[in-house]
Order: structure tokens, then sequence, then C-alpha cells
């Protein structure tokens, strides 16, 4: 990771085009990314909306992991704080 | 019809290649992929579409996200794009399906975190994913010959016996596994996100889901990690160890909240 020039994610072909499970997927798409509140939706932050309409289908959505990006950034303005999740 | 931008990722952009990275890449909703850049720093860059707002308003995506075929569509396209950047720069995913009004609204987002995504790029330059999944499968453990049908309410009661004790053994076995695989996987890592266990219809493959982790590792160690943790479970009958990736850094998108990020070697 010192070494300027070099190649900056990933060695060619570390990240071959692959299908990989949509459960896996999911997890990472639903509840990791940087969370942002767009302009259109609520924001997918509070992923209430998906909680709730695909819970049995996907339940590892995350209230453990709401947003730490929010604390980053508490100074900007638009900056979507998701409500608790009142998970059980 | 009007569109609106749905954004991907942010990405480090050292010398201006990136427009043509993603310009073969369809996007969500076959959308043609382009960047936005930040007029303070060019080298940071959104990785965007236009899509119809008829398709992305609030209102539709609570229709849509209740569509699982609507919903994989958006994500594979999604992991498409940030694959694509992922294989030539560092890439920050964003959640899925955020959506700005126009261009210049997601230049306006861009410009008020330029330092926090310009140091989240630096900490997470070199490094790539990786998902490790444990699971406890009792039945395999519990695979012995075929006994002949009990004769007896005794002898059932000595298999049921035999068959608890065994699950009590798989699931003590995979605390040290899980204590084991963590301790070979941070030999390399430098951070570590807990994602819930997985549930439900999706679940892939046998067994019950105990551990679900990504680490984040070089990605010049990314052959001695999966070996290492791959080995953590050999000869333990019911005890397997999923691993995926290498993956763009989404589970470490935003910084840590709880320990200090190791920024070992900013630019």
């Amino acid at each position: 990771m010192t070494e300027p020039d070099a190649p900056p994610a990933a060695p060619s072909g570390a990240l071959p085009q692959r299908q990989v499970a949509l459960i896996d997927l999911l997890d990472r798409l639903l509840s990791g990314g940087v969370v942002l509140s767009g302009d259109l939706v609520l924001s997918i932050a509070d992923i209430d909306l998906v909680r709730i309409s695909l819970r049995a289908l996907i339940v590892s959505i995350s209230a453990e992991h709401p947003s730490p990006w929010d604390a980053a950034l508490r100074p900007t303005s638009d900056v979507h704080y998701p409500p608790s999740a009142d998970d059980s | 019809m009007t569109d609106v931008s749905y954004v991907y990722g942010v990405a480090r952009d050292r010398d201006g290649c990136l427009d043509e990275v993603v310009a073969d890449v369809p996007g969500v909703a076959d959308a043609a992929v382009h960047l936005v850049r930040s007029e303070r720093r060019p080298d940071v860059a959104v990785a965007a579409s236009a899509v119809p707002a008829a398709d992305f308003n609030e209102a539709a995506l609570r229709t849509h996200l209740e569509d699982l075929a609507w919903l994989e569509s958006v994500a594979r396209a999604h992991h498409r794009v940030i694959e694509a950047l992922a294989a030539r720069t560092t890439v920050m995913p964003l959640r899925l399906a955020t959506v700005y009004l126009d261009d210049d609204r997601v230049r306006a987002v861009l410009d008020a975190r330029l330092t926090a995504f310009d140091r989240r790029l630096a900490d997470l330059d070199g490094l790539v994913e990786w998902g490790v999944k444990i699971y406890v499968d009792v039945t395999e453990a519990e695979e012995a010959p075929p006994e002949p049908p009990a004769g007896s309410g005794r002898e059932y009661l000595r298999r049921r016996r035999a068959a608890r004790h065994a699950h009590e053994d798989v699931y003590r076995a995979v605390e040290d596994v899980a204590a084991r695989v963590d301790s070979a996987a941070r030999g390399y890592a430098v951070e570590r996100a807990r994602h819930r266990a997985q549930q439900g219809q999706l679940l892939t493959g046998p067994g019950e889901n105990v551990v679900n982790d990504a680490y984040l590792v070089p990605a010049d160690h990314a052959e001695q990690f999966r070996s290492e943790v791959e080995g953590s479970a050999r000869g333990l009958p019911g005890i397997r160890i999923d691993v995926t990736g290498p993956w763009a850094p989404y589970s470490f998108a935003a910084p840590p909240d709880s320990e200090p990020t190791p920024r070992s070697a900013g630019p």
C-alpha cells in the first residue's frame, strides 16, 4: 500500500467476473456501502423499506450497522439519520 | 421522460482513465454509466447513471423493492459497475438505490464530502474485502452408519442422547473454529465488519449460518488469507467455512465507528 504506482485496488484479475450469491451481495449493498441521503428516496439508509417488504427473504438487514458515516460527517446538513430500528 | 441520477460509488481516478472503464458497463435499468467530478479534485469521481424518475422515485422504489427480481437486477447492475471500477482503482461503494435529482446535486454532495471521501479512499487503497461465513451442519456430524430401527424405548432414548451430544459437540467446536478463523484472518486483515448471520429463503448451501463476517485485507495477501481461513475447520465434520471474494470494500466503505482506523501509509 506504499507503492504509489502500483495498481491500486487489486492486482490484475483479482476481481474476476463471477456470479456472486444474491444473499451475499444484498448483505453488502443493503447494510454496507456509504449511506448518503439521496434527494428522492428517503434513502435506503432507512432500510425499513426493504426490511419490511422482504423480511422473510432478507433478515440480514442491519440494525446494528446504522451509519457510521452519519457521525463522521455530522456537520453536513443532508446526511440522513435513519430511525432506530425496532428489530426483535 | 424525466431522468434522475442513480449513484454507485466514489472512485479515485488517478490518470483520468475511468471514463473509459465505465463507458462499456451497462448500469441499472441498462442505463449508460458516467462520472461526475468535483471541480476542486478531478481525481475523485462519482459513478452515476441517468435513470427514469418514474422507476426511481420514492413511491416507485417502495413498490419495486418488494419485487425480488427487480431488486436482484438493480443489485447486480450496481455490483457490475462497482466491480468494473474496483478492477482498476480504489472504489468506495454507495448503498443501493441512492438517487439524486440530477448530476448537479451529485456534484454538490461530492463537493461537500470531498475531504472525507478522499481520506477514506486513501485508507482503502490496495485493500480488498473477503467474506467469511461459518456454517454448522449437524446432520453431517450425526451421519453414522444406518442402524436398524430402534427396537425398544431404551434404545430409542440412547440414540436421541447420542444425537444431542453430537449437536452439543458441534456447537462447542464451532466456537473454537470461529476463534481460530478470526485469529487467522486478523493476521492479515486491517479491519473486520460483522454482518448478521444469514437466514431466510435466499440462504445458499446446507447448514445453519453462524458467522457472517467480512475482512479488509491487503490485495497482495489474498491467497494466504484465503488458505489459512479455509484451513481452520479442516477435519471437523459438521462445520463448513465459506470464503467469498475478493469484493470491493462494501462492508468498509464507511470508516469504522469504534476502533480507530489503521491509517498506515497515506498518499
